[in-house]
């Protein structure tokens, strides 16, 4: 008999899947899968204040600096139908002791569940309807606060205040426009501090910060236009200027489903663009389960009947040399053996780079049961741990069949019943379907599992809060003041003959009303100036970073100061490096940091001739814009700010051409 | 009649009429604001005429204003129904007779998922459908003897209290536990130390300061404490079983005379004044932390003493206050008065006449303290020599709302002044200490680096 061979079996169950890499995915091979996206994008809002309460908004600690501490456990309530959704059970199921820490600056009673809720923050309120105007969407008649729960403990009440300003709504891609869904405003969660067994702790000073989630339709159809709509949702909240910008002060959540699949939830991508990868491996994630599904159901005739067999292992395995078992044996924990009937091959199944169906059971493993990783080994681990004789002496006592795949798991006591059911929960989903669920991303773009996806049933109207009227007159004063929107911004930018390339740096960072100012003002050429920030500025910033108090405005000035001493503009790409480290430094001293020193036009071009002259002299080179070039190099730190650099480079090449020296 | 457009009016009705939509109806809706797609949920009769209510499909409600509406059509019917799971208590042979009695408080409930509405929880089927782990402390019977909010609860339900339990401990309860707001719990739990007297068994008064249609609620905690404390504590007497710290952690037993709502919306809002708790409340154990209270006994000899006089009030000591109220309480009527006076217990001197008054009709006025903790203490001062010979009584360390619970019920039993006297100033159940502990009263500053580190060290 041929012995398995899961690096193998890895490799060809890949092949089966149809995975390739993403840069050799085309969008055809996404159609094939009936790839299908959207996105729910949070910003949050720049308000002075937290959203039901009057602390202090952006304000972060250390993890570890608090004043207090407080615990709390959630239970679940019932839903409407008069059950509990499935969040909710799997989150008491984990029976997690919650510790709260609180800062005084940041935090009070209200965000602690210990006083009700103020009215809410009228500042967040307003630069709600003004982003949900942008997207232009139909705003509610009257704003309903509703709680939506979360169970897993990240913020306090167990239920998050949410409303609804806007529903529907468009925003243009390059191809195509995407649809809104709605647009609300709510409370931000606590930060995690840690999650390690039955203890998990958070930090509350970024609890309650307003802030906004977008939601749109499942329409993108490649990795790339999820992140391309991230980007545009991304520039219309920053071009309200209401926003707040820095790290995690905008986030996503991707779903991904594909043909048979299931909507799959990637929560907290704080970059956009980890969004290609993580839903590229997504899309073959949710293929791989349905392959397995296949199998399974070609190998097991009635799945009702399909049941682990779990059993204490009753062998010595004292010489083991695996320190995760060590551990668990020193501890006295139970060592569970498990059999899965008719599972070889799928624990080692190919489901992500470098993941397998084994992974999905570990992750569960930890998250519902609380083991932390590694919580497991099995009969298809690359590097086995058990020994020939201990392998044996577990097939005799799960009487294991040839068919079949092993798990040995390690937990206190306590732990190994929640364990068992959750194993025999995930496998059995597979003969159903790609579970429900949200799952947390990986810098390397996978993903790994969070917690089963929550039903619409956690939804039910805030009775602490009363609904507040939107009036036509409020909503006509806000549309009033908005900056133009996205669609036309994009137009006024191929007016400008601005280079495309340019175009997602200066509507990220929100410059086209300082640009509006300069070109309307200052009479600038607007192509230089759309190169001077998308080019310019974004090599220095990929380069420095700009000092506390350096601000686009100094740019503005700048110019203007430019002008006024009848400088050629050439010379701004060296002053903003030093504006950018010393933006407190006068224009006149940075010049003088450039060395630069004023000189007539008809001074510098005179050097030209006597510059060839020296040339002639000590050229060897035969190429034949050597002249041009050297005569060029010499007279540019002259020319910086006397002459435009064109100009002089007109006169140089008329010169040369006119028979150089008379 | 039945109001079929459930808390709609006005405006709004005209507008349901108008395009003949019904509430539950699934509709479309065409408004100068844009379209929306919604069920009609009722809307609840103290909002406004101007807006209907949708709930969207994604769960979410939101409100359209009627005078953007150019449009309406019914295209679907949905009405929810609700009802709270009942699963059987089981019987478990061995644990002890629990009995809770409902007062109208919502210890345990759901929320109506589109209304908004409170659904009491209450049969034990359904305390079992929500709390579960209540069928590991004890054999569970319920009864609900009323449905008031907390804020309306009176002599009536007092009188009627006392003796329905007074009937369970006759007929072999081992523990009661009441299931009652917490704005008036500690009144409740006053009058009823005075008409419940030598009970044999644990009496458990509970609330919620979290509703259980939350996650973080305090109310199954809570219910499993005041279930423990009533099946299992040697502790005979009646308190309050409410959070100890705001976190999840134990339950502070209160006695009922001693105990008082001390914060608008703190779980850990019920605090001892002028003593220690009882003791603290697992669901694995109690631990007393005072030594001398009433224990458990096998016998069935209580006492119940129903007397309930509604003529008594409590006034509030105010500066510049004016004799008029006083005069105004003798022409309404009023048979006794407890004053909750400033300090050690004073009033200002143009009350003076009113008081002498009172003694004259022989409505008797007793002193408090405003403070809360402390005893009145009127040799002190001048003015507290010249009130007490104008007859007001001090009521030593008797907490204000305990007084005035105590005198209702004295003057409820007897017209005779020396024997209500002496029923008020004779301790029935530690309304009145003889001293004062040193940790009777800590109210601990924030800010002061000692109590900052104390706060830091220990879960608050």
């Amino acid at each position: 008999m041929k012995k398995f061979d899961p690096t193998r079996n890895n490799k060809s169950t890949m092949k089966k899947v149809g995975y390739k890499s993403r840069s050799k995915s085309n969008r055809k091979d996404y159609e094939k899968l009936g790839f299908k996206s959207g996105l729910e994008v949070h910003q949050q809002l720049a308000t002075k204040e937290k959203l039901f309460c009057h602390c202090p908004a952006g304000i972060y600690q250390d993890l570890h600096d608090f004043d207090a501490e407080l615990i709390r456990h959630m239970r679940p309530t019932l839903s409407e139908m008069g059950t509990y959704d499935g969040t909710a059970l799997m989150e008491f199921r984990t029976r997690k002791n919650i510790t709260y820490r609180i800062k005084n600056e940041t935090t009070c009673t209200y965000d602690v569940d210990d006083t009700p809720p103020f009215p809410i923050n009228r500042e967040a309120l307003k630069y709600a309807i003004e982003i949900s105007l942008l997207l232009q969407q139909n705003i509610v008649g009257e704003l309903h606060i509703t709680r939506k729960q979360y169970l897993d403990g990240s913020i306090p009440t167990g239920f998050q205040r949410t409303a609804i300003v806007g529903i529907e709504g468009e925003i243009p891609l390059k191809e195509k426009n995407i649809r809104i869904i709605q647009l609300s405003i709510e409370e931000d969660a606590c930060r995690e501090v840690s999650d390690i067994a039955h203890s998990r702790i958070y930090t509350t000073d970024r609890l309650g910060i307003p802030l906004i989630e977008t939601v749109t339709y499942p329409e993108m159809l490649t990795p790339d236009e999820v992140m391309e709509a991230g980007q545009v949702i991304r520039f219309i909240n920053r071009s309200s200027g209401k926003v707040r910008t820095g790290i995690g002060a905008g986030r996503q959540d991707v779903n991904v489903s594909i043909e048979g699949g299931t909507r799959v939830e990637i929560k907290g991508v704080s970059h956009l663009s980890w969004i290609p990868e993580l839903t590229h491996n997504e899309a073959f994630r949710q293929k791989g389960l349905l392959e397995i599904k296949k199998e399974l159901l070609l190998r097991i005739n009635d799945t009702d009947e399909w049941k682990p067999n779990f059993k204490m292992i009753n062998f010595d395995i004292s010489d083991i040399e695996y320190e995760p078992i060590k551990k668990a044996m020193d501890n006295g924990w139970q060592l569970v053996a498990c059999n899965l009937p008719n599972f070889k091959g799928i624990l080692s199944h190919f489901l992500q780079p470098g993941k397998t169906f084994a992974d999905e059971l570990e992750g569960r493993l930890k998250v519902i049961a609380c083991l932390e990783k590694p919580n497991m080994v099995h009969s298809e681990d690359m590097n086995p741990v058990f020994n020939e004789d201990m392998l044996k002496k577990r097939s005799r006592l799960l009487n294991s069949g040839e068919n079949d795949a092993q798990i040995v798991f390690w937990a206190h006591e306590s732990d190994v019943a929640t364990a068992m059911e959750t194993i025999e929960e995930r496998c059995r989903l597979a003969f159903e379907e790609v579970p429900n669920e949200t799952r947390k991303a990986l810098t390397d773009g996978t993903t790994i599992f969070e917690r089963v996806l929550p039903g619409a049933d956690r939804m039910y109207p805030d009775t602490d809060s009363a609904p507040i009227p939107i009036e036509d007159e409020y909503i006509d004063s806000i549309r009033n003041l908005l900056p133009v929107n996205l669609s036309e911004r994009l137009r006024q930018l191929q007016k400008w003959q601005i280079p495309s390339d340019c175009y997602v740096y200066i509507l990220k960072k929100n410059l086209m009303p300082l640009m509006e100012n300069i070109i309307k003002d200052l009479k600038v050429d607007s192509k230089w100036l759309g190169t001077l920030f998308g080019h310019k500025m974004k090599f220095i910033e990929g380069r420095i970073i700009p000092s506390v108090g350096f601000d686009y405005n100094l740019i503005y000035s700048m110019i203007n100061f430019l002008q006024i001493q009848k400088i050629e503009l050439d010379i701004a790409e060296k002053m903003l490096p030093i504006i950018c480290l010393n933006p407190q430094m006068e224009f006149e001293s940075i010049l003088n940091s450039l060395e630069y020193e004023k000189y007539k036009k008809e001074v510098i071009l005179k050097n030209v001739s006597s510059l060839q002259n020296m040339f002639t002299k000590i050229n060897h080179s035969k190429n034949p814009q050597a002249a041009e070039k050297w005569i060029m190099g010499n007279l540019r730190p002259i020319a910086l700010g006397n002459i435009p650099l064109r100009e002089l480079n007109d006169f140089v090449l008329k010169f040369l051409a006119n028979g150089g020296v008379k | 009649m039945i109001d079929i457009f459930k808390g709609y009016k006005g405006d709004a009705v005209e507008i349901l009429k108008k395009y003949n939509i019904r509430v539950w109806g699934d509709v479309e809706v065409k408004t100068t604001r844009g379209d929306f797609y919604g069920i009609v949920l009722p809307r609840s009769e103290n909002d406004d005429d101007k807006h209907i209510v949708l709930k969207l499909i994604t769960g979410y409600n939101v409100g359209i204003d009627v005078r953007t509406i150019t449009d309406m059509k019914e295209i679907g019917y949905k009405e929810a129904h609700y009802k709270i799971p009942e699963k059987e208590f089981p019987y478990t042979e061995g644990l002890p007779k629990v009995k809770l009695f409902g007062t109208g408080g919502t210890i345990a409930s759901r929320l109506d998922y589109r209304t908004g509405a409170v659904i009491p929880a209450f049969s034990p089927g359904e305390l079992y459908g929500a709390v579960p782990e209540l069928a590991d402390i004890c054999n569970l019977e319920t009864e609900k003897l009323f449905a008031v909010f907390s804020e309306n609860m009176g002599p009536e339900q007092y009188k009627a209290l006392a003796i329905a339990i007074g009937k369970e401990i006759e007929n072999g309860i081992d523990g009661i536990i009441i299931g009652h707001g917490t704005d008036t719990l500690h009144h409740t739990a006053a009058v009823l130390s005075f008409m419940i007297q030598n009970s044999p068994i644990p009496i458990i008064l509970v609330g919620s300061q979290r509703s259980s249609d939350r996650p973080s609620s305090d109310a199954a905690l809570n219910l499993m404490h005041a279930a423990t404390a009533a099946a299992r504590s040697d502790i005979a007497e009646v308190m309050v079983c409410m959070f100890g710290p705001t976190s999840d952690e134990y339950g502070l037993l209160h006695q009922g005379t001693r105990v008082r709502k001390m914060h608008s919306s703190y779980r850990s809002t019920f605090r001892t004044i002028g003593d220690t708790p009882i003791a603290t409340v697992t669901r694995e154990k109690i631990t007393p932390i005072k030594q001398n209270y009433n224990h458990r006994r096998n016998d069935r000899k209580v006492t119940i003493l129903p007397y309930f006089d509604e003529k008594v009030t409590l006034l509030y000591y105010y500066p510049n206050m004016q004799p008029d109220i006083i005069y105004s309480l003798i022409d309404n009527g009023y048979k006794g008065i407890v004053i909750a006076g400033t300090g050690l217990g004073h009033v200002n001197k143009p009350l003076y006449p009113a008081i002498r008054k009172c003694k004259e009709l022989g409505i008797p006025i007793y002193m408090t303290v405003q403070t809360l903790w402390g005893y009145v203490h009127m040799f002190v001062y001048d003015t507290g020599r010249d009130l007490m010979s104008y007859g007001i009584i001090p009521a030593e360390n008797m907490l204000p709302e305990v007084a005035f619970m105590k005198l209702s019920w004295a003057l409820g039993q007897t017209d005779d002044l020396d024997k209500v006297r002496e029923l008020m100033l004779t301790p029935i159940s530690n309304d009145i200490t003889k001293r004062e502990p040193y940790n009777g009263y800590l109210i601990y500053q924030g800010g002061i680096p000692e109590v900052e580190e104390f706060i830091k060290k220990v879960h608050k």
